[in-house]
């Protein structure tokens, strides 16, 4: 247990670092890009003078030197304070906070969907080789993940919104409907459908491959035979014998997708009005909000790195046989 | 019926009072309201659902001008003035206004009983700090405009005078909402107005207040009950709702979600297929106060772009008609000139250039352009804005036409922000742009073209770099005469200079559709359209 701990913390010194560099190349780059907040906010006025950009400049704080800048926004982060975006005149940190849950909650209900699906439909269809549902399975996986996300949402949208009028076509809740308790939860969930699906098919097809290949080879190894052999029942061969030995592939690539959930998914929340934070990043680009943006970028960092090191302990639990590497 | 008569009588007294340039809007005015008051009586009640895209940043109209922020803090905010739609002044915080025959001296009598949204009433000294002192410092418009005072004055509480160093006629259109927005003194006057704790919360005298903003999802406006016109509004609130994806907004009017889309809501290729919608009216009007002209803009300082024959031969390579039909689905007018149709002093005996493939080889090889082994004559690189798809489709226009007269054209692309970076410090050969004229040459046309406003860094300014000390001569003396028909005759000159030398090629005078649900009424009506303050608009049942 001490060797885990000590891995733990070794970890955490190296991802500081990395994050330090992160922040570090993340300023340069924005700042990379021709224009700045200043020259966009006078582009959207549609009118502009000197005075007016050097304004805004001198309240951005863009008319200092770059490295007096970086320094700043260094050591304020050091300190866990995001900066300010003067565009929005707020903090960062509480512009990302509110619209974190937003994309956690479709990000993680679409991940752990289309994990435990994909999952279940890979190992059912390894199960079923060669007959028809197999061959169904593995089509609709295709077609799902072969088909563009953007274009899913938006038919998804029309049959069920439009031309059934089931489910609502976008946004988070009924706006003005003033639901409470257990009600906004409903309307919640009932807006949550079309994204989360649209999301989840995409992924699950993915796991879905990717379970039923690994099932099928793990399948053909001796000791699957030999399982067999001592008379046990196909249901506890394929659970704790293939599956068990076949997921490490699955978790490697769930591990780096759970890292870009805060990331979120831009076009998803872009077709169906969500208010998350992809959006926000998208956004933060073409109005060269520079301090959201390296806020999102910090973020998205962190989480990366915590999901490496989950994964990494993951290995350990399922597979005893990986030792944590000093 | 009281309430809406109670406002006419208001109307009708205000333009008694006011001298012979408001009363041509009085009487219209009471015209265009007529035939509502014949229909129906408002009925009171009911919440709009209106797209706001792209998301404001904040919507303090006096800090921030972007288009969302003036649908949105239109309703919030006031100017003394609005326009009828064909650009007079009608009353707003003013309810009369007289102008000294010197044209030196502009005086407002404001509206009684204004209130803020914090119950503060509303005078003329907010007037007086709205102009001398807030705009000044934040509003690059309202800047240029009130720095032509020698004075503002609060005669009372209800009396402003505005006393100008020399007489600038377009003063009278620079009063809408959006270039001049009367500001709280009580909360903003010896404050840093930029970081003004109140700037999240908006305090306005408008028939709407602000009540939430969920950031990414939705804006709610709710009834003022103190506004000063008894019994208005009629709606009991407003939902601006951000839906950033143009498809998603197209579905959001279909389904009846949203009853008013504006300005670039809807892309131009899904107005033909909205329009055929039953419940929905669709209409270009509401738009004549910023009257947008387009144009491709042309960098002098680059060869052979300097010299005007090659200048004029691309006005000859371009079908312009095609640009309207096929690019923006019949929305917009071909131009004559520099100053849109609908705007003040605009001429339409000029110079027009003709779809002509001919004439404009004809005029390359007048400069000496031969066409080379691969039929190429010139090579220009043609940056489109970055707003939108109709914008690139267009630079994949411009390269098969001017490449069938043997200019090659390389397309270059961009954002946003390195667009206006790029404009601006003048690093481009040929780019597409378009202005907003803002009622009056003098305001939104002259700053183009004017040898003055090449100033490198800034948008929007003459970025091209033309000179011509005959324009800015005309210009000039345009701006400061007040005779209507001498200032006619400079305007006109400038016009014919300008179409001959072509420093800009002017595509289209751009025309957005607003669609709006049949249930609404009196929505749009002036002409700043969805800009206005919708005190008299209302919603009939299903």
């Amino acid at each position: 247990m001490l060797g885990l701990a000590q891995l733990f913390a070794g970890r955490l010194v190296k991802a500081a670092a990395i994050l330090i560099t992160i922040v570090v190349l993340n300023f340069l780059l924005v700042h990379a890009a021709p224009g700045d907040p200043a020259m966009v906010m006078a582009g959207e006025a549609g009118a502009a003078d000197e005075q007016f950009v050097a304004q805004l400049r001198a309240q951005f704080g863009l008319d200092r030197p770059l490295t007096e800048q970086l320094a700043t926004y260094v050591g304020k982060v050091v300190q866990g304070d995001l900066g300010y975006s003067y565009r929005q005149q707020r903090p960062v940190w509480d512009i990302l906070w509110e619209r974190l849950p937003a994309t956690l909650l479709l990000t993680l209900t679409a991940f752990l969907l289309s994990l435990a699906l994909g999952v279940l439909l890979g190992a059912f269809a390894a199960v079923q080789v060669g007959r028809w549902s197999d061959s169904a399975i593995t089509v609709l996986a295709l077609l799902a993940y072969a088909t563009p996300i953007y274009w899913t949402g938006l038919m998804l949208s029309l049959l069920f919104a439009v031309e059934l009028g089931w489910l609502p076509a976008f946004g988070y809740e009924t706006i003005g409907a003033g639901y409470t308790g257990l009600d906004h939860a409903l309307d919640v969930a009932r807006h949550m459908v079309l994204p989360v699906v649209t999301l989840a098919l995409f992924y699950m097809a993915a796991y879905a491959r990717l379970t039923r290949a690994s099932m099928l080879e793990v399948r053909g190894q001796d000791f699957v035979k030999t399982a067999r052999a001592k008379g046990l029942g196909p249901l506890r061969i394929e659970t704790r014998h293939v599956l068990r030995n076949a997921i490490l592939p699955v978790i490697t690539v769930a591990g780096i997708q759970a890292g870009q959930l805060v990331g979120g998914s831009i076009l998803i929340e872009t077709v169906f009005a969500w208010p998350g934070i992809g959006r926000l990043a998208f956004e933060a680009v073409l109005q060269r909000d520079y301090q959201v943006l390296l806020g999102i970028f910090l973020v998205t960092s962190v989480m990366v790195i915590l999901f490496n090191i989950l994964t990494d302990l993951l290995y350990g639990l399922i597979d005893p046989r990986i030792q944590v590497a000093r | 019926m009281k309430h809406r008569l109670a406002a006419i009588h208001r109307l009708v007294a205000g333009g008694l009072l006011a001298t012979a340039l408001a009363l041509p809007a009085a009487a219209l005015a009471v015209l265009s309201a007529a035939p509502a008051l014949a229909q129906e009586t408002p009925v009171r009640g009911g919440t709009m659902n209106i797209i706001v895209q792209p998301e404001p940043p904040l919507l303090v109209l006096g800090l921030n001008q972007q288009g969302p922020t003036q649908t949105v803090a239109g309703k919030i905010y006031q100017g003394l003035l609005t326009y009828d739609q064909k650009l007079n002044p009608m009353p707003s915080l003013a309810k009369s206004w007289t102008v000294s025959p010197d044209g030196l001296t502009y005086t407002f009598k404001l509206q009684e009983n204004v209130k803020w949204h914090d119950g503060k009433p509303f005078t003329a000294k907010d007037v007086v700090f709205t102009t001398s002192k807030f705009l000044v410092e934040t509003h690059p418009r309202g800047r240029a405009v009130f720095s032509r005072c020698s004075s503002i004055t609060a005669l009372d509480d209800q009396t402003v005078e505005f006393k100008l160093k020399e007489p600038f006629p377009a003063f009278i259109q620079a009063f809408e909402v959006s270039s001049a927005p009367m500001m709280p003194a009580h909360i903003y006057e010896g404050t840093d107005y930029r970081a003004n704790p109140a700037n999240a919360t908006p305090i306005g005298t408008g028939p709407f207040k602000f009540k939430e903003w969920v950031k990414g999802s939705y804006i709610h406006l709710v009834r003022n009950d103190d506004y000063f016109k008894p019994g208005q509004p009629y709606l009991d609130g407003i939902y601006f709702r951000v839906i950033p994806d143009g498809v998603s907004r197209a579905l959001a009017l279909e389904s009846g979600q949203v009853q008013q889309t504006q300005y670039s809501d809807v892309e131009p290729f899904d107005v033909p297929r909205l329009r055929q919608l039953p419940h929905l009216e669709m209409t270009t009007k509401g738009y004549e106060f910023v009257a947008p002209m387009s144009w491709l803009e042309i960098n002098h300082r680059v060869k052979p772009l300097d010299d005007k024959r090659f200048r004029k031969a691309i006005a000859h390579a371009i079908d312009r008609t095609f640009i309207r039909d096929k690019i923006w689905f019949g929305l917009g007018r071909v131009p004559t000139g520099p100053i849109n149709s609908v705007v003040k002093f605009h001429d339409p005996k000029v110079t027009v250039y003709e779809h002509s493939p001919d004439k404009a080889k004809q005029l390359l090889d007048e400069m000496g352009l031969k066409p080379g082994a691969d039929g190429t004559r010139a090579t220009v690189k043609v940056m489109p804005m970055p707003y939108g798809e109709t914008w690139s489709r267009l630079g994949e226009y411009l390269k098969q036409a001017l490449g069938k007269v043997g200019v090659k054209v390389v397309l270059e692309s961009t954002d946003a922000g390195g667009w206006s970076q790029r404009v601006a410090n003048w690093d481009y050969e040929i780019t597409t742009n378009f202005l907003y004229q803002y009622g009056d040459p003098a305001l939104g046309v002259a700053r183009t073209y004017i040898s003055d406003n090449i100033r490198k860094g800034v948008m929007f300014s003459n970025t091209m770099g033309y000179s011509n000390p005959k324009v800015d001569e005309l210009f000039a003396g345009a701006a400061r005469e007040i005779d209507p028909a001498k200032r006619q005759e400079m305007y006109s000159e400038v016009q014919r200079i300008l179409t001959d030398e072509v420093p800009v090629v002017w595509l289209l005078e751009m025309e957005f559709p607003t669609f709006i649900d049949k249930r609404v009424k009196n929505a749009n009506t002036t002409a700043i359209g969805v800009n206005d303050t919708y005190d008299d608009v209302y919603m009939t049942a299903k």
